[in-house]
């Protein structure tokens, strides 16, 4: 372990969260790391880190953890906003510190942050990895457990006038699903939209600069609190035999999504609460 | 008539002990190197008998291993098939990048090769280990892991100087699918490391200073050049198995970390925007570090070598840290 994360480690990392991180089965090589970067050392301080966030600045409420699976493969579906991937920590600090069974979370990022310098390092180092359908699959096939946001940039892009409205979902996780026969777990995520409101999208500057979208917004987000429910698993498990099918199979998704949302919408109690 | 079935039984015993003799005969290429010469040494314990060539030097391995220097493109080099009945071939000898120019290169990788095949096609060898490389797939921030034998190979599209790297591989595949008697098996390696080798990567662990490109640092994969020589060894004793094969352990090491425990400080690089730290590193002339290379600096690129430890009942012997090991005592040993 290097100077630096023995640092780190005794800087953000609480005896509650070595306890949880240490209970993370996860098969790591010789230096602690996985095929995708993972490592075993800084998902433990990205832990610590963001756990302190997760507690005290988004306050974040959770339910239905325990309809996660304790181990095999499992998809997490989750919708997106907020700018910032903010809600794919929060979920992740949710499944990592789940007290029914802890589990190292794999979140789906968009293809534009590993060309990014730190930031691509970190976030693999943490178990995020590229959105390619191949990474799903053989995470999946080693049963791991997945975080996908199907909206993508239409999410986590649009302007706070969208905001708890569902974007287009891709069908890509539902054909896996289907196809390794993995669970899928849907999350509503209430709170996220208000931490980075938008009020347009600067599009010439975002091609300019190779960026998915440069939102017109404040430079910090929000200490909004945050409701994350988990709704019971989906079965999909199959072979596909039409892409109707698919469709159809990702519309009962998005319902289940949606009435998470609602029940998590119906606890907040203004901005920040 | 119970005696005479006895004389019968003792007579094809006999001849099959002396079928059993027949030491099968293997041609290697590339003798000069490291990877050629261990290859070489399991080969002769496991009763082969080995002919080495190499188009640098005839190399001196041992009294009974009969070396040439050849070229593969002059008429000469077909004597060696006509004397020697080869029931392998072993193709180690690639050109390196950093020796002579593209079609010098070329020439030899490519047109070499085919000759080579072209010989073992009309001299029935039944079977052929050609060595390839990780390089092969290209090193893109888009890549996802565990690559497996499937996948497209991009290095060309990226890298005009590992073309004839990639040209090697297709040209094994044509001659694999358009000559099933030869059985052709592709292995494409993870970086090869260890006491001795002269690659790009034991080059740039030998040394004390490297540069580290800012912000990046990609999880690589190593294994030990006494690992891969039986690696060759297994491929070569199952003859009836081929394919194309990834070779590479199941374990990972992050570049940086790579440096800290072979003992090398890492300097930071300026890594955006794309092309400024390849314009660096041609200016620089940076032999273990070259510009062509850089892109597998800053982006994974992690083989699934799965199928190969599958097929051949390989894993490999020689721990990361036990390569990483030989580097730290190199440098420690210049000091004394």
């Amino acid at each position: 372990m290097s100077l630096a994360s023995t640092v780190l480690k005794k800087a953000f990392v609480s005896k509650d969260v070595k306890e949880a991180h240490n209970r993370i089965t996860k098969e790591v090589g010789s230096f602690g790391y996985d095929a995708w970067g993972y490592s075993k050392d800084g998902a433990e301080i990205g832990l610590g880190v963001f756990k302190k966030l997760y507690d005290h600045y988004f306050r974040v409420e959770t339910e239905g953890l325990e309809n996660i699976p304790t181990k095999g493969r499992v998809l997490i579906i989750a919708n997106h906003s907020g700018q910032l991937p903010l809600d794919g920590a929060l979920i992740a600090i949710a499944v990592a510190t789940n007290p029914h069974g802890p589990r190292a979370p794999r979140i789906m990022i968009e293809r534009f942050f590993p060309t990014v310098p730190f930031v691509g390092n970190l976030l693999n180092m943490g178990g995020a990895v590229i959105g390619d359908p191949v990474n799903c699959i053989r995470m999946l096939r080693r049963d791991e457990c997945v975080v996908v946001f199907p909206e993508g940039i239409r999410g986590s892009g649009k302007l706070f006038k969208k905001r708890y409205k569902l974007q287009r979902f891709g069908f890509g996780f539902m054909h896996i699903a289907m196809e390794t026969d993995t669970p899928i777990v849907p999350v509503g995520v209430v709170g996220c939209e208000e931490t980075m409101p938008s009020l347009a999208n600067v599009k010439p500057l975002a091609k300019m600069l190779g960026l998915p979208y440069v939102p017109v917004t404040i430079p910090v987000p929000l200490p909004s609190k945050v409701y994350l429910r988990f709704g019971k698993p989906l079965d999909f498990s199959g072979v596909v035999k039409t892409e109707k099918q698919v469709i159809e199979n990702v519309e009962t998704v998005k319902d289940a999504i949606r009435g998470l949302i609602d029940e998590g919408l119906s606890r907040k109690q203004g901005w920040f609460h | 008539m119970p005696k005479a079935k006895k004389t019968e039984t003792v007579d094809r015993q006999s001849v099959e002990t002396v079928q059993e003799k027949k030491r099968p005969q293997v041609l290697v290429t590339g003798a000069a190197g490291v990877l050629a010469q261990e290859t070489i040494n399991r080969l002769s314990q496991k009763k082969y008998d080995v002919v080495a060539i190499d188009f640098r030097r005839a190399v001196q391995i041992g009294d009974d291993i009969p070396s040439y220097k050849v070229d593969f493109l002059k008429r000469g080099f077909e004597d060696i098939f006509r004397q020697h009945k080869f029931d392998a071939v072993i193709h180690l000898g690639r050109v390196g990048t950093d020796i002579g120019g593209s079609h010098f290169r070329h020439n030899a990788n490519v047109r070499g090769t085919q000759k080579l095949f072209d010989l073992c096609v009309k001299y029935e060898v039944s079977q052929v280990i050609v060595l390839s490389s990780y390089f092969v797939y290209g090193a893109s921030a888009y890549n996802p892991a565990l690559l497996d034998e499937d996948t497209p190979l991009k290095a060309s599209d990226l890298s005009l100087n590992l073309i004839d790297t990639v040209e090697l591989d297709n040209l094994s595949q044509i001659y694999m699918y358009k000559y099933r008697r030869v059985r052709m098996k592709i292995l494409r390696p993870c970086n090869i490391a260890g006491p001795g080798v002269r690659n790009n990567i034991g080059r740039l662990l030998s040394r004390k200073v490297v540069p580290v490109l800012w912000g990046f640092n990609p999880v690589m994969q190593f294994l030990h050049v006494s690992d891969m020589a039986d690696a060759i060894v297994k491929a070569c004793g199952k003859p009836n198995i081929y394919g194309i094969f990834n070779v590479a352990p199941n374990d990972w090491a992050p570049y940086k970390e790579v440096l800290r425990r072979c003992d090398i400080i890492g300097v930071p690089m300026v890594s955006i925007p794309d092309a400024l730290p390849m314009w660096i590193a041609r200016m620089a002339g940076w032999e273990a570090f070259p510009s062509y290379l850089v892109n597998y600096f800053k982006y994974p690129v992690i083989v699934d070598g799965s199928r190969f430890a599958k097929a051949f009942n390989f894993s490999p012997r020689r721990s990361l840290e036990e390569i990483f090991l030989h580097y730290r005592e190199m440098k420690t040993r210049r000091w004394v």
